[in-house]
């Protein structure tokens, strides 16, 4: 799986209060949420990003409520994938569950700039800075973990897995 | 490769021969259960996803105890549907009110728990099975639903952080003492992501109960899951529950952490935990005048046969202050039955303490005793969140039973070796 953007920039700690503020848990739509995405940190967010784009940040991302709507948003926006130095343990496994690709490395989030065009190679955990001709190291995802990302989510994986 | 015994356990249910912290693997599990607010989400994703059968019917626990006995129509409606699904199931396992009580210490005392075992639970304490020596972790309805169906999970394999114990523990200390004086010193994120190990000479002096107290609260740090490895200790309790087989595991010598704590458990005192966060715990000396409205004693912390015993040996001939209210929950029916056989029953309500049918009731201000605005209450349980036994501007302090029932007798916190 190949994944190929524009990078967007944010900081350590991004919660998912601002990741999809709780005003807009009263639905569980795609698109909705998807069209509040960040809203609290850039308003213009959905606006300014196309499909594909990836959003690298620093330390701890996701933290806050257990809400499964925050990966939800994010998938749903045209975001391919985030990259971060760390992710909160909950968002962690939400957003595996909800089919949204997740990568933590220390040295593609210091070293990514807002801009910068970025390739990951899921298999491979490999994320190519294109803009600055660099190569950073993630953990590869495992062949399952694809597979759920793959079917749309962990229960999409459920189906499949139970057929066997 | 030396490996921890969260490494080992998860390496053995995996297929791989050694797993290292980070590596996202896909592991067998053993047990997997959800309560009355995460089972019904649960049993619906599983409905939705067209599944038949859960992977193993002996393997699934479904188990009604937050609002229950049924506090209102809700509560009804959602238990009634569990029930249908454990009898669809065909789930050997399904048990009535009257004939559980509070999951996390049903679960061992029935001997569902094991050393050895991948357990997952739609509750976050579900870390307490940890001081059987298993990897037991929280997880989210959409989780269960998933182990449910397949009877394994994806987990990312923790790195482990080492606490060691060693001195005589101090007269009315216990587990709950020393995790809530661990999370004091390390923070709420201070185990983010991680195992927690607990060893030392101290661990291997406590009992069980104890254990189970420390190991339910990592949590309340952050943590993935907490673990003891087994000893005599955990091997005679495992006997007199259950005749199934288990598996022991331990940590190899030179296995890696990413952090050794050592702590002289004898220099620690019994701990309050000021509202609203677990890691506001001070020792009893330094507390002040604090007055209380409410004493709460039990939940999947301290309901078990210690923690009555010890808030016995308190309540003893003595009397609740008059502006004090005493709820006392034991875990479960077994513990139930057995303070009444033990005389406790009888000492609690003689004081003037309600003595509860299990449920988790209060712990969550579910019901059984939530607590009004500007209400101050000293609780055995495992949260002092805002709002989390009631009223947002009500407030709860963490402490063991010996301090609790000492605090409901004194009308304010007080150590309990000033009531001798
Ligand atoms: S007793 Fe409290 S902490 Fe334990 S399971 Fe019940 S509500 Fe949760």
């Amino acid at each position: 799986m190949k994944l190929k953007g524009k990078a967007w920039r944010f900081k350590d700690n991004v919660d998912t209060d601002v990741i999809i503020p709780a005003r807009y848990l009263n639905t569980s739509d795609p698109k909705e949420l998807a069209s509040h995405c960040m809203e609290d940190i850039d308003k213009e967010f959905t606006k300014k990003i196309s499909a594909g784009d990836i959003i690298v940040a620093g330390k701890n991302f996701g933290c806050g409520s257990s809400r499964e709507h925050a990966p939800i948003a994010i998938k749903n926006s045209g975001i391919s994938c985030v990259i971060a130095e760390s992710f909160a343990r909950i968002f962690y496994r939400n957003s595996i569950n909800m089919g949204l690709p997740i990568f933590e490395s220390a040295e593609a989030s210091e070293k990514i700039a807002e801009g910068d065009e970025i390739e990951v190679d899921a298999e491979a955990g490999v994320i190519k800075n294109i803009t600055k001709g660099e190569e950073y190291k993630a953990q590869p995802m495992p062949e399952f973990i694809q597979k759920i990302i793959k079917l749309g989510g962990l229960m999409e994986y459920v189906k499949q897995e139970a057929k066997k | 490769m030396p490996q921890t015994i969260t490494e080992k356990i998860l390496a053995a249910h995996s297929g791989n021969d050694s797993v290292s912290p980070g590596q996202l693997i896909e592991a067998s599990v053993d047990l997997a259960f959800g309560n009355d607010i995460t089972a019904p989400i649960a049993i619906e994703r599983f409905k939705e996803a067209g599944i038949g059968k859960v992977f193993d019917r002996d393997k699934v626990l479904i188990i009604p105890d937050h609002f229950t006995p049924n506090k209102d129509i809700k509560t009804a409606e959602q238990t009634k549907m569990m029930r249908e699904f454990a009898k669809e199931q065909g789930l050997t396992n399904y048990f009535e009110v009257g004939r559980i009580g509070i999951e996390h210490v049903f679960i061992h005392e029935q001997g569902f728990a094991l050393p050895g075992m991948v357990i997952v639970g739609a509750d976050s304490h579900t870390c307490t099975y940890g001081a059987l020596g298993a990897f037991s972790t929280g997880v989210g309805s959409t989780d269960l639903a998933a182990a449910m169906a397949l009877g394994k999970l994806w987990f990312k394999v923790p790195e482990s952080m080492l606490f060691n114990f060693s001195g005589k523990l101090q007269e009315y200390v216990y587990g709950k003492d020393l995790v809530l004086y661990t999370i004091g010193q390390i923070g709420v994120s201070g185990a983010l992501y991680r195992a927690m190990e607990f060893t030392g000479s101290t661990i291997a002096e406590l009992s069980m109960d104890s254990r189970f107290s420390i190991c339910n609260m990592a949590i309340e740090a952050g943590g993935k899951s907490g673990i003891i490895a087994p000893d005599k200790k955990t091997e005679e309790y495992v006997k007199g529950v259950t005749d199934k087989p288990y598996k022991v595991y331990s940590s190899d010598k030179d296995a890696e952490y990413v952090e050794k704590i050592d702590y002289d458990a004898s220099k620690i005192e019994p701990q309050v935990a000021f509202p609203s966060l677990p890691e506001n715990s001070k020792p009893i000396s330094e507390v002040g005048n604090i007055e209380i409205d409410q004493a709460v004693i039990g939940s999947c912390t301290n309901g078990r046969m210690e923690d009555m015993r010890t808030a016995a040996a308190i309540f003893r001939g003595k009397k609740l202050h008059p502006n004090v209210r005493c709820v006392i929950l034991p875990g479960t029916q077994q513990i139930y039955l057995q303070c009444i056989e033990e005389g406790i029953a009888k000492i609690l309500v003689e004081a003037g303490c309600s003595f509860s049918t299990p449920t988790c009731g209060p712990c969550l201000g579910g019901h059984m005793g939530v607590l009004a605005a500007g209400e101050k209450a000293i609780s055995t349980t495992n949260r002092n969140f805002v709002g989390r036994m009631g009223d947002p501007k009500s407030e709860v302090y963490l402490s063991n039973p010996a301090v609790a029932a000492a605090s409901a007798i004194a009308g304010k916190i007080i150590p309990p070796k000033e009531l001798k």
